[in-house]
């Protein structure tokens, strides 16, 4: 098979007349130039001779370009494809009252506390409204079933059901909050109906 | 009809590996975890259809120093072949450059279509120079080429706008090789959300947290992610800018926020808050402070919001009819359509930037599959054959769409054409890889 050195061949092109040329590499320069303004790449066209690399500025990709003067300190140009890691945070709870159950159980697709839990939810009520200064989380939670943002507003519809049973047995508004973490934080990870069934559930977390 | 050769088991460099950690020991590369990491890191083929049509392309053995530290022409070879659309002959053994006016007549008669020469070379300043030359084999045409002066550190970008440039000559799309994913990872109690390259490498964190993230969303000009993060003990909204960390809660409103997604400009975004009392769709300046504004109005719920690639219309997920189903709106909440008639479980609704499709998760014989909608006529094709699918994504060409689902128990990301035929994999992290977002095109 052939194989050609250097220089593209002059074979193809028919205008190879030489103010041609000049007008091509000109025009090149120009587009080029403006490419170079646009921040993309050299094309490089079939007359360029590939050596002669002074003809056509090149420009990088992906990088903005440096300041041309030395920069006033701080001045940086950022990377677009640079990825600066953040690490959050945590956030504390605070003490349950310790002779209270905490969680309530749902069946599937349900919504409404079985009447077994009613004696958890009033302990607690009874419990905030002597102590009016402590806040209660209503944490929703599902099995993994499903969409993740679906279960997440199925979660919450547990802990709003949570919250109108408390609010109906006097809580205040105030001292809750209700919030899903729909399927992300199950108690258990198994897939069985057993694992399931734990899952489900409305956690009561004190701030 | 010629049938689709088997994909490569993995793009094994042309270069000489230990010539590589010679140089990795002098220090002066830079290299990434990931560079040569297994080829466990990168989007494999997994399942090609039959009697495709695929474009047969070759690529010749590049001119190149030695030395290099990532190997062009086969991140170029994988990053086509991925695509499902064009698939590779042998490159044959002589070596060609971009100044190469190559006999064409050979490569005819191996049945290419197109060829690829080039060179990648070492400049004085350090930086690395990555030219090429398209052929149209059947017409010996010259496609042109270009020329890349890139660091170390941007070598696999050069292979990847090379790999666009031919993608885009040969089939009319723009290519997506140098676009990039975000996604989310949990190892025990450690998630991260992670920023790649479409092909599964460099794959940087983003966002390091003890709590789990879901539902990242890249902003339409690929600078941002937004996304749930459930850091304070609850579902709160961060927009997130990647390159600085510079990120602001969006929204962290009494009860919880989340399914976070921007308008087309940028401008605004749609969210799921319940500090009203129950989940429904608001609208949010993108820039933060204001009051949201409610858009949806039902007793049930309503979450997911999708723009459509114009603006002028969101498709959302509600259950006022009974159960999920994907519905579609104004941005202001009017003239709300149902959408989704088959099946009583219908979520996760993602629109292809060109306006012609709808992917979405359906639940079909308790499976939960990928499904996509031609919107002109309504039509539904199931995609995959797995049963846990999750969020599909469009890549920003509309060919491809990646989506998160369970293989061997394993949570992991698949790409699957949008006709189903070829899919692709990403082999998961030990614990598991979630919640993907294509990003955008990038200039």
């Amino acid at each position: 098979m052939k194989s050609i050195q250097g220089t593209p061949s002059q074979s193809c092109c028919p205008s190879k007349h030489p103010l041609w040329r000049g007008l091509a590499t000109a025009s090149l320069l120009c587009a080029a130039l403006l490419l170079a303004a646009c921040g993309s790449n050299v094309n490089l066209a079939e007359d360029v001779p590939v050596q002669d690399r002074t003809a056509v500025p090149v420009q990088q990709i992906g990088i903005a370009p440096a300041p041309a003067a030395p920069a006033a300190a701080g001045a940086q140009a950022v990377d677009q494809r640079a990825v600066t890691p953040v690490q959050a945070g945590t956030t504390a709870i605070g003490q349950p009252p310790a002779h209270l159950a905490r969680l309530v159980f749902f069946d599937f697709d349900e919504y409404t506390i079985r009447p077994e839990f009613m004696p958890l939810l009033e302990g607690h009520a009874r419990f905030l409204s002597t102590e009016r200064q402590r806040r209660v989380a209503l944490e929703g939670h599902t099995d993994e079933r499903g969409g993740r943002e679906y279960n997440l507003a199925l979660g919450q519809k547990r802990a709003e059901a949570v919250r109108r049973s408390l609010a109906l047995l006097g809580v205040a508004d105030a001292q809750m909050e209700a919030v899903s973490f729909g399927e992300e934080k199950p108690a258990n990870a198994g897939s069985d109906e057993a694992a399931h069934s734990q899952n489900r559930r409305v956690e009561l977390v004190y701030r | 009809m010629p049938q689709s050769r088997p994909a490569p088991t993995t793009a094994l460099p042309l270069l000489n590996r230990r010539r590589l950690h010679t140089l990795a020991a002098a220090g002066g590369l830079g290299l990434g975890l990931g560079a040569w990491g297994p080829a466990l890191a990168q989007f494999r083929v997994e399942v090609a259809g039959v009697g495709l049509q695929q474009i047969p392309f070759a690529l010749a053995p590049f001119r190149v120093s030695a030395g290099l530290p990532q190997d062009v022409p086969a991140i170029v070879i994988a990053n086509l072949e991925r695509s499902g659309m064009l698939r590779s002959l042998p490159g044959g053994e002589a070596v060609l450059d971009e100044t190469s006016r190559p006999d064409l007549a050979p490569w005819r008669a191996r049945a290419a279509d197109a060829l690829i020469t080039g060179s990648v070379t070492r400049l004085a300043d350090g930086r690395f120079d990555v030219r090429f030359r398209l052929w149209d084999v059947v017409r010996a045409q010259d496609l042109g080429g270009l020329s890349f002066p890139v660091p170390a550190s941007d070598l696999r970008l050069a292979a990847h706008r090379l790999s666009d440039y031919v993608f885009e000559r040969l089939t009319s799309d723009p290519g997506v090789f140098a676009t990039r994913i975000a996604y989310v990872s949990r190892h025990d109690e450690r998630h991260n959300l992670w920023v790649a390259d479409a092909d599964g490498h460099n794959a940087q964190t983003a966002l390091a947290s003890a709590e789990p993230i879901i539902s990242p969303a890249w902003s339409p000009n690929g600078q941002q992610l937004a996304y749930v993060s459930f850091e304070a003990r609850r579902p709160v909204i961060y927009t997130h800018e990647v390159a600085t960390g510079r990120r602001r809660l969006l929204a962290g409103f009494r009860g919880s926020n989340s399914a976070p997604a921007w308008s087309p400009d940028g401008r605004r975004l749609l969210a799921t808050l319940t500090f009203g009392g129950s989940s429904q769709i608001f609208a949010l300046d993108a820039a933060g402070g204001g009051q949201p504004q409610r858009v949806t109005q039902s007793a049930g719920i309503d979450t997911e919001p999708a723009f459509t690639p114009d603006g002028r219309q969101v498709y959302f997920v509600s259950d006022r009819g009974g159960s999920p189903q994907i519905y579609r709106m104004s941005p202001s909440g009017a003239d709300v359509v149902r959408i989704t008639f088959e099946g009583n479980y219908n979520i996760s609704p993602a629109l292809s930037p060109d306006g012609r499709w709808l992917a979405y998760v359906s639940r079909i014989n308790g499976a939960f599959r990928v499904c996509v909608m031609e919107l002109a006529n309504g039509r539904i094709t199931p995609l995959t054959d797995t049963s846990a699918d999750e969020s599909p994504s469009f890549a920003p060409n509309s060919r491809l769409i990646l989506y998160a689902t369970r293989v061997q128990g394993r949570e992991t990301l698949m790409t699957t054409t949008v006709d189903g035929r070829i899919k692709t994999r990403l082999a998961s992290l030990p614990g598991g890889i979630r919640e993907p977002d294509w990003g955008p095109f990038q200039r």
